[in-house]
């Protein structure tokens, strides 16, 4: 499978929010969405906005930081949101069932550097800091097929 | 029901495992009988943070011995104990859920009576195991992952004035350190880092200072603190110790102005109702920052209000909270059974929910 990569700029917080929605709109158990950047660099933000937008009620979205994993039901199925920042091996990634969970699951993991083999599934969103405090780019990256149409017209 | 009461408490949603017994003579203050905390944090000393314990079924080896170890330093058996509270929810769900089956274990081994605590309920209860402080109190809880300010009206009543749309100020503390090579938990060393610093020389922002209510926001501080740290690395190649300790003492400051404004608000909101002895009481490992502590002391004491900080042994994790938190329940009647679940997330204001992590802020803060 080829490589597809594809940056998209994001003008400000709202712009990251709508990317958010918007894909979170095209998401199924099974997709893994792979968060990565520096601290501040957007991650979360991307995430509450995404798992926001599949709530069907309001509820409080946490940040995992400290519990790892926060589960939701959401109109597109189960989500996992994990934070494996504090993780220090894949063991531990064994035992918190996020493996499972990719199957499963609808998965968003933001420190995906902990995961040991990351699974071929994925959709990766790497955010980068601009010049410009409120902008950031994104660059996605994926192999799997599935991503090609969801993807297509996102950055218009 | 006016009588004695005796209760064992368990505590695994975090990091930490307890147990711990507390024993009520009504209209007398109450005894923590004992208290064990199995923390993790030396444990882990070597990998310059708190690793998290993921597996349930280590939390339950160590949750096993920490009721033990309660039991023996209480003096007690498990048959001279009125029931078992246990957290059932929010936290690491590993942990909760490793807690819950030995508290049903125990309930259903014993015949005690099973009853589920919320962990924020214990810390916002934790006022009246220290001080007997009387409903309605102000409560401001601050800690890694939580940030709150709520009026407690009765042991399973609370409304939620305002929090954080984002991250808690604890969470803010830890990765200011990630950012500045200092080491974890955040809050202490940047603490420590920021008294030799100006707090004047960086101005970082103030979210949502200018908007009413008390809702606060926090992420947007880490992202100025980055951006300033990077720019004074660029302009003279390095960051020095004194740019270092600037930097903590111009976030700290502006989480305290932040945390000490929004309390000053809640604090009028909360008054206009007259309470009979005014008390603001805050818990949670921020509540120990002398700064902000500070800042709060001064904010109660001009609206004519108590002011209390529970011990810090009593304000970060334990389980003489959930101890004390579940003989409040229990007193009022409150049960569980075998259905009681662990929950990840559980609200204390139900009616309020969807506000942390809501972002509700519009344009960017």
């Amino acid at each position: 499978m080829s490589q597809t990569s594809r940056t998209i700029h994001l003008a400000s917080p709202d712009a990251t929010c709508r990317l958010a929605e918007r894909l979170g709109a095209t998401l199924a158990a099974g997709d893994v969405l792979l968060l990565s950047g520096p601290v501040g660099a957007g991650k979360s933000h991307f995430a509450r906005c995404l798992i926001r937008s599949l709530l069907r009620t309001p509820e409080d979205i946490p940040s995992p930081t400290f519990t790892l994993v926060q589960t939701y039901e959401t109109s597109a199925g189960e989500l996992w949101h994990a934070d494996l920042y504090r993780l220090s091996d894949g063991g531990e990634i064994e035992e918190l069932g996020l493996a499972e969970a990719f199957d499963t699951a609808i998965a968003l993991v933001e420190w995906p550097d902990r995961l040991p083999e990351p699974p071929a599934q994925a959709l990766s969103i790497a955010f980068a800091p601009l010049d410009d405090p409120e902008a950031r780019n994104a660059t996605l990256t994926w192999t799997d097929p599935r991503w090609d149409p969801r993807l297509e017209g996102l950055d218009a | 029901m006016g009588d004695t009461l005796t209760l064992l408490g368990l505590e695994s949603s975090c990091d930490d495992t307890a147990a711990a017994v507390v024993r009520h003579v009504p209209g007398h203050a109450p005894q923590i009988l004992s208290s064990i905390v199995h923390g993790q944090a030396e444990l882990h000393a070597d990998f310059g943070g708190v690793v998290p314990e993921i597996a349930a079924r280590a939390h339950a080896e160590k949750i096993d011995l920490c009721v033990e170890q309660a039991l023996a330093d209480a003096g007690l058996t498990l048959a001279q104990i009125d029931a078992i509270a246990v957290t059932a929810g929010p936290g690491l769900i590993g942990g909760v859920l490793s807690g819950v089956m030995c508290a049903k274990g125990l309930s259903a081994g014993s015949g005690k009576p099973l009853v589920g605590v919320n962990h924020l309920a214990g810390h916002a209860l934790t006022p009246r195991l220290t001080d007997m402080a009387a409903f309605p109190y102000l409560m401001l809880l601050v800690s890694g992952g939580h940030c709150q300010l709520l009026q407690v009206n009765g042991p399973e009543d609370f409304t939620r004035l305002g929090g954080t749309i984002d991250d808690a100020p604890g969470e803010a503390f830890d990765k200011t350190a990630r950012l500045l090579g200092l080491p974890q938990p955040g809050g202490p060393s940047v603490e420590a880092e920021a008294r030799a610093g100006d707090p004047k020389r960086f101005r970082f922002p103030r979210p949502l200072l200018d908007r009413p209510g008390c809702d606060m926001s926090f992420s947007g501080l880490k992202t100025a603190l980055l951006r300033t740290r990077d720019q004074v690395a660029a302009d003279k190649g390095g960051l020095t110790r004194q740019d270092r300790a600037d930097l903590c003492a111009g976030f700290q400051a502006a989480v305290r102005d932040v945390l000490v404004e929004k309390t000053r608000r809640a604090l009028a909101t909360y008054m206009e109702a007259s309470p009979e002895a005014p008390m603001i009481a805050v818990a949670g490992g921020v509540a120990a920052n002398q700064s902000i502590r500070a800042g709060l002391e001064e904010v109660a004491a001009a609206a004519g209000a108590t002011f209390t900080a529970p011990p810090l042994r009593l304000c970060t994790d334990n389980a003489a909270m959930i101890a004390w938190a579940g003989l409040e329940r229990f007193r009022a009647g409150q049960t569980d059974d075998m259905t009681l679940v662990a929950r990840p997330r559980w609200p204390l204001d139900t009616a309020r929910a969807g506000m942390l992590g809501g972002g509700k802020k519009g344009a960017k803060a």
